[in-house]
C-alpha cells in the first residue's frame, strides 16, 4: 500500500523564524522522498528589525527563539559591536564572563530538553521524566539571574543589563554540582542501553561529505567529524580563556548526535563553574552612543549550532540590513538526505534529531495518496516508533 | 601555504577589491559574471563553509554578500557582488556547487526579487502562496 506522508511541523518554531511542514514520500516503510517546506510563520523579523533603532533589535531578535533565547541577541550585540571594533574593545571584562555564564547554562537546558524529547519519540518516557526534572533547577537558575526562566533580556550593545549578585554563586554552583552526576547518569543509560543503541545507531546517518555539502552546523556537524565550534574558532566571550572540550564523533547517527548532546552537557558546567571562579569586578555595560557606518558579522555557537547574524549599518540609528540565520536553517535542509533510505517508524526521531521543533511534532499525520484521506496522525507515528522500541524491548534485550 | 594567499593566488584578478576589517572579518568584491567561478573555487578548492548570503537594496542597485566561514581560522569570507543596471536583477546561483545555497538563493529571490539563474528549485521558501507576484517585501519603498 503506498501512502503520502505529510508531517506538518508547527506552526510555532523555538528556533527559527519559520515552522517547518514535512512532506514524506515512502514505499512501504522506506521513506523514498521529502519534501520539506518551510515559512508557515515567518514573522518578518529582517524588515522589522530595520524600524527599529539599535537598542530595540536586541530584544527584538530575542523573540525568534524561546529556548536559545540569548544565542540571537548575543550574536546581534556581537555584529554592532564589530562595527565598534570587536567584543573585547567595547565591553567590560565581567559583563563578557557574564554572557558567557547565561550562554552556557542555555545549552544545558537546551540539551536536556531535547534529550527529553528524544527519549519521548522512541517510547522512553522515563528519559523525558527525568531529563526535564533536571532542567528545571536549570530554568529557575534563569529567573534567579536574569528575572525570567526564558528571553532573558540580559544582552545589551556594550555589555549585559542585569549583574550576577555574589550572594547568587553559591547556589549556581550548587545547582551545578547536583546536575553533574545526573547528566553522568543519562550517559550511562544511553550508552549501556541495548534497546536505545539498537533504535539510534546507524539511523538517518548524515556522512561527513552531505555535512559539507549542507554546510550544517552545531552538534549535527560535529556528529558526522567536522571539528567546529564558533567557540573555539571565533571565540566570543570568555571562552578563549578558559579549558574546555570539543565533542566531536564520527559516525554522523542520532547516536553520535545524542552522546555530543549530553557530553556538552558536562562541559558547560565546566565552563560556568570557572566563569564564576574568575569573575572580575568591575562595570557591567559600556556607554555606546552612535553606530557607525560599517558592516559587522556576528556569531554564537548556539546549542543547535551557529548562529549568524550580519548588520549594515549607515550610520542613522537603525540598521539599513541585519541578516539572521538560524542554525536550523542549514540542518533542517540536510533531513533531506537524512530521512531518505529510512523507515517511517525512524522517521520522527531522524526529523527530532537536529534539534528543530518538538513541541509541536505531534502534529503529524499519515494520509493515503490515492484517496487524500488521513490515516494516521502525529501521536500514531510516535506510537509506532515507540512500539518498534518495545518490540525490541520484548526480543531479549 | 596561509589561507589568504591560497584565495588571491586562486582568484587573481576576480577579487576587484579586497578589505580586511579586522583579522577574522575578510570582505572581497568580484564581478557578478565572476561568482560562480569564485565559490566554486572558495566551497570546493579552498574548502570553505558556506555560512549565509545577505542582499540588500542600494541606491544603485542590489547587493549580495556571500558569506563563506573558514572554521579552522575563525575567518569570515565575505564575497560582495554588486547587480546594477538590470531589472530584473540576476546572477548565477551557486546551488549546483553548494546545496547549502538552496535556501538562501529562494528566500532572497522572493524578498528582494533577484533572478538565480539556473537555480533548480527556484520557488518561495518563507513567503505565502497568495503573496502578490512582483511584491518583495525587502525592497526599499521609492519615494
Amino acid at each position: 500500500m503506498s501512502h503520502k506522508v505529510i508531517i506538518p511541523i508547527g506552526p510555532y518554531h523555538p528556533l527559527q523564524e519559520e515552522p517547518e511542514f514535512f512532506q514524506l514520500y515512502d514505499e512501504g516503510e522506506k521513506v523514498v522522498d521529502i519534501d520539506i517546506i518551510i515559512g508557515y510563520n515567518h514573522r518578518g523579523i529582517e524588515k522589522l528589525s530595520e524600524s527599529k533603532h539599535f537598542d530595540q533589535v536586541a530584544f527584538l531578535v530575542e523573540r525568534i527563539c524561546g529556548i536559545c533565547s540569548s544565542s540571537h541577541p548575543y550574536a546581534y550585540v556581537l555584529a554592532v559591536e564589530d562595527i565598534l571594533g570587536g567584543e573585547a574593545a567595547v565591553v567590560p571584562e565581567r559583563a563578557v564572563y557574564i554572557r558567557t555564564v547565561v550562554d552556557e547554562l542555555q545549552r544545558i537546558h537546551s540539551h536536556l530538553l531535547w534529550l527529553g524529547l528524544a527519549g519521548h519519540f522512541i517510547g522512553y518516557n522515563t528519559v523525558w521524566m527525568w531529563a526535564w526534572k533536571y532542567r528545571e533547577p536549570v530554568l529557575d537558575l534563569f529567573e534567579m539571574v536574569t528575572g525570567n526562566r526564558n528571553n532573558y533580556a540580559m544582552l545589551k550593545i556594550g555589555g549585559v543589563r542585569r549583574d550576577i549578585k555574589d550572594e547568587d554563586i553559591p547556589v549556581i554552583k550548587k545547582t551545578l554540582d547536583e546536575l553533574v552526576p545526573a547528566v553522568r547518569m543519562f550517559e550511562g543509560a544511553v550508552m549501556d542501553d541495548p534497546v536505545i543503541r539498537a533504535r539510534l545507531e546507524g539511523v538517518g546517518i548524515l556522512t561527513r561529505e552531505q555535512a559539507i555539502d549542507y554546510s550544517v552546523v552545531g552538534p549535527t556537524a560535529r556528529a558526522s567529524g567536522l571539528d567546529m565550534d564558533v567557540r573555539r574558532d571565533d571565540p566570543y566571550g570568555a571562552y578563549a580563556r578558559l579549558d574546555w572540550n570539543i565533542i566531536v564523533e564520527k559516525t554522523g547517527d542520532i547516536f553520535a548526535k545524542t552522546v555530543i548532546r549530553i557530553r556538552e552537557m558536562q562541559e558547560s558546567i565546566r565552563i560556568i563553574r570557572q566563569c564564576l571562579d574568575k569573575l572580575p569586578p568591575g562595570a557591567i555595560d559600556a556607554d555606546v552612543k552612535d553606530i557607525p557606518p560599517g558592516e559587522g558579522i556576528g556569531r554564537v555557537e548556539a546549542p543547535r549550532g551557529e548562529c549568524f547574524h550580519y548588520i549594515k549599518s549607515d550610520g542613522t540609528n537603525r540598521p539599513v540590513r541585519h541578516k539572521i540565520r538560524a542554525p536550523s536553517y542549514m540542518n533542517v535542509a540536510s533531513n533531506k538526505v537524512a530521512v531518505i533510505g529510512g523507515t517511517l517508524s525512524d522517521a520522527t526521531i531522524t526529523l527530532a534529531a537536529v534539534d528543530p521543533c518538538y513541541c509541536c511534532t505531534e502534529r503529524v499525520a499519515v494520509m493515503r495518496r490515492d484517496t487524500g484521506k488521513k490515516v494516521m496522525n502525529g501521536w500514531d507515528l510516535i506510537k509506532l516508533s515507540q512500539e518498534k522500541t518495545a518490540r525490541l524491548k520484548g526480543g531479549g534485550a | 601555504m596561509d589561507i589568504r594567499d591560497q584565495i588571491k593566488e586562486k582568484l587573481g584578478k576576480k577579487i576587484m577589491q579586497w578589505h580586511e576589517h579586522s583579522s577574522r572579518r575578510v570582505y572581497l568584491s568580484v564581478s557578478r559574471q565572476d561568482i560562480f567561478g569564485v565559490a566554486e573555487c572558495l566551497f570546493k578548492q579552498v574548502a570553505l563553509r558556506f555560512a549565509t548570503a545577505s542582499a540588500v537594496q542600494i541606491p544603485s542597485g542590489f547587493e549580495i554578500v556571500y558569506h563563506f566561514s573558514h572554521d579552522a581560522g575563525g575567518t569570515i569570507y565575505s564575497v560582495r557582488v554588486l547587480l546594477e543596471g538590470t531589472e530584473p536583477p540576476a546572477v548565477d546561483s551557486i546551488t549546483p556547487v553548494c546545496s547549502a545555497a538552496e535556501w538562501i538563493e529562494r528566500e532572497i529571490w522572493e524578498m528582494l526579487g533577484i533572478n538565480f539563474i539556473n537555480h533548480p528549485n527556484l520557488k518561495r521558501l518563507l513567503l505565502a502562496e497568495d503573496w502578490p507576484d512582483g511584491n518583495y517585501p525587502l525592497r526599499k519603498k521609492q519615494d
